[in-house]
């Protein structure tokens, strides 16, 4: 039971991340990622909307036969991001402004249909969301990163515009690192997003190595004492 | 077979159907909601530029469409009128410069009666991050430089960027964008101060126009 939690966990965050391994849902994560605002505002957008559609899919799959299951998703997908995108108009209006199209955008997501697809079709409803949650969580995070990256480097800022998301006690939260007359105009436009994110899947493939090496290393080594071979 | 598409099809139906009836509820309780945040996100805008002292009258309702295509654009713009004891007082109009760097820049521009400007803000651009967006007042304080200031004559030529020998500091590395903008500014003002009695006698028609177009950059 618990192990099934831990499983979705490490997937969602790690392992089969959605936007450092799926590589789904790009679109909006290198579009957004100017400031970490931002990429928050959208982060937490696709959470809801990939919670929602997990627990609302996980709930109605016996009723819904194999043949018209991908409508199906599409229209509990779509029912999902407008309910949000409306929402968000109506609360957190200059957010709403900068998202702009990205908002309606997350339909498009792949890694939302994905998760539907592959895992809230085949599981109950409480998994469905943790994985939902997991997943979204996981997306956040990747967007958090390239966003703070990109905007320390482009602006020399944190934060800036938290007001947008959390309203006006945020204000408070900008830092200002440092500033310069030239912005590093590389790091804001979308080339910037492409590069940060390839440094990003580069260092959790980095790491990722490093943690197997570790792994083949100790057993080996134990096995073969006469012989000690360099792994690969 | 035929009853299997049938009860497919009913079932797709019945799944369309709950998800509108959710999306029309969520719609009907955001509804009022969303048109205040415009409203006042307009209100907000136009009291920067007219602040709520130096004028008694409803600047949201107090509002004409106009079509002037030389001076505001293709499109019709609203024209906010701001008055005190019913005397005029400044017109705030919103203004399209076609010309941006990267599409058109859409601008409010409040103009009292004297001609003298009493500010301007952009509402909508798509110009460079870190370059051309210094037009924004929450980046640069670029756009203030426009207050006070006067066109005298149609073609005055202190309305330029200092490159092009005018009074306005263009941005390094960026010079399209602030030109286009003073240019539409001072177009503006031009027309405003040529056409103040007409724009003050014309009716309210104005409907809740939006401040910001329906056109999203599509660029990505």
């Amino acid at each position: 039971m618990s192990t099934e939690y831990q499983n979705l966990a490490k997937d969602g965050l790690w392992e089969n991340n959605p936007a450092l391994v799926q590589l789904l849902g790009l679109c909006p994560l290198l579009a957004v990622t100017g400031t970490v605002t931002n990429a928050l505002g959208l982060g937490i957008a696709t959470m809801l909307v990939l919670v929602g559609s997990n627990i609302t899919v996980s709930l109605v799959r016996s009723w819904v036969p194999n043949e018209i299951r991908i409508p199906v998703f599409v229209i509990v997908i779509a029912t999902f991001v407008t309910l949000v995108e409306l929402t968000m108009n109506a609360f957190t209006y200059g957010l709403f402004m900068a998202l702009g199209i990205f908002i309606p955008l997350i339909v498009t997501n792949c890694a939302i249909i994905g998760r539907a697809e592959a895992y809230a079709s085949k599981n109950n409803w409480y998994h469905s969301a943790f994985d939902g949650l997991m997943m979204g969580v996981g997306f956040t995070l990747v967007l958090v990163a390239l966003g703070a990256l990109r905007e320390i480097l482009g602006q020399g800022t944190l934060f800036a515009g938290a007001e947008l998301l959390l309203g006006e006690w945020a204000r408070d939260l900008k830092i200002q690192l440092f500033s310069f007359d030239y912005p590093l105009l590389l790091a804001i436009l979308p080339p910037g997003a492409f590069l940060g994110m390839g440094f990003l899947i580069a260092g959790k493939n980095w790491i990722d190595g490093r943690r197997k090496a570790k792994l083949a290393k100790a057993p080996i080594e134990k096995a073969q004492r006469a012989r000690v071979t360099t792994v690969n | 077979m035929l009853k299997n598409m049938r009860k497919n099809g009913f079932i797709l139906g019945a799944f369309a159907i709950s998800a509108t009836a959710l999306i029309v509820a969520t719609q009907f309780l955001t509804a009022d909601r969303i048109a205040t945040q415009e409203r006042n996100e307009l209100l907000r805008t136009l009291n920067e530029l007219v602040p709520p002292e130096q004028h008694d009258n409803d600047l949201f309702s107090d509002c004409t469409m106009v079509h002037a295509t030389d001076a505001l654009g293709l499109r019709e713009q609203p024209v906010y009128r701001s008055r005190m004891n019913n005397e005029p007082h400044a017109l705030v109009l919103r203004t399209t410069a076609p010309d941006g760097y990267s599409g058109a820049i859409h601008l409010l521009v409040a103009v009292d009666m004297q001609a003298q400007i009493k500010g301007v803000r952009v509402l909508q651009h798509r110009e460079t991050p870190g370059l051309g967006d210094k037009i924004e007042i929450q980046r640069d304080n670029w756009i203030l430089s426009f207050n006070g200031e006067r066109v005298r004559s149609e073609n005055d030529a202190r309305w330029r960027v200092r490159r092009d020998g005018g009074m306005f500091d263009q941005f390094t590395g960026a010079t399209i964008t602030p030109r286009a903008v003073v240019a539409a500014v001072q177009r503006t003002a031009w027309y405003a101060q040529n056409n103040m009695d007409t724009l003050f006698a014309a009716p309210s028609n104005c409907s809740g126009e939006p401040l910001v177009s329906e056109e999203q950059p599509y660029e990505y």
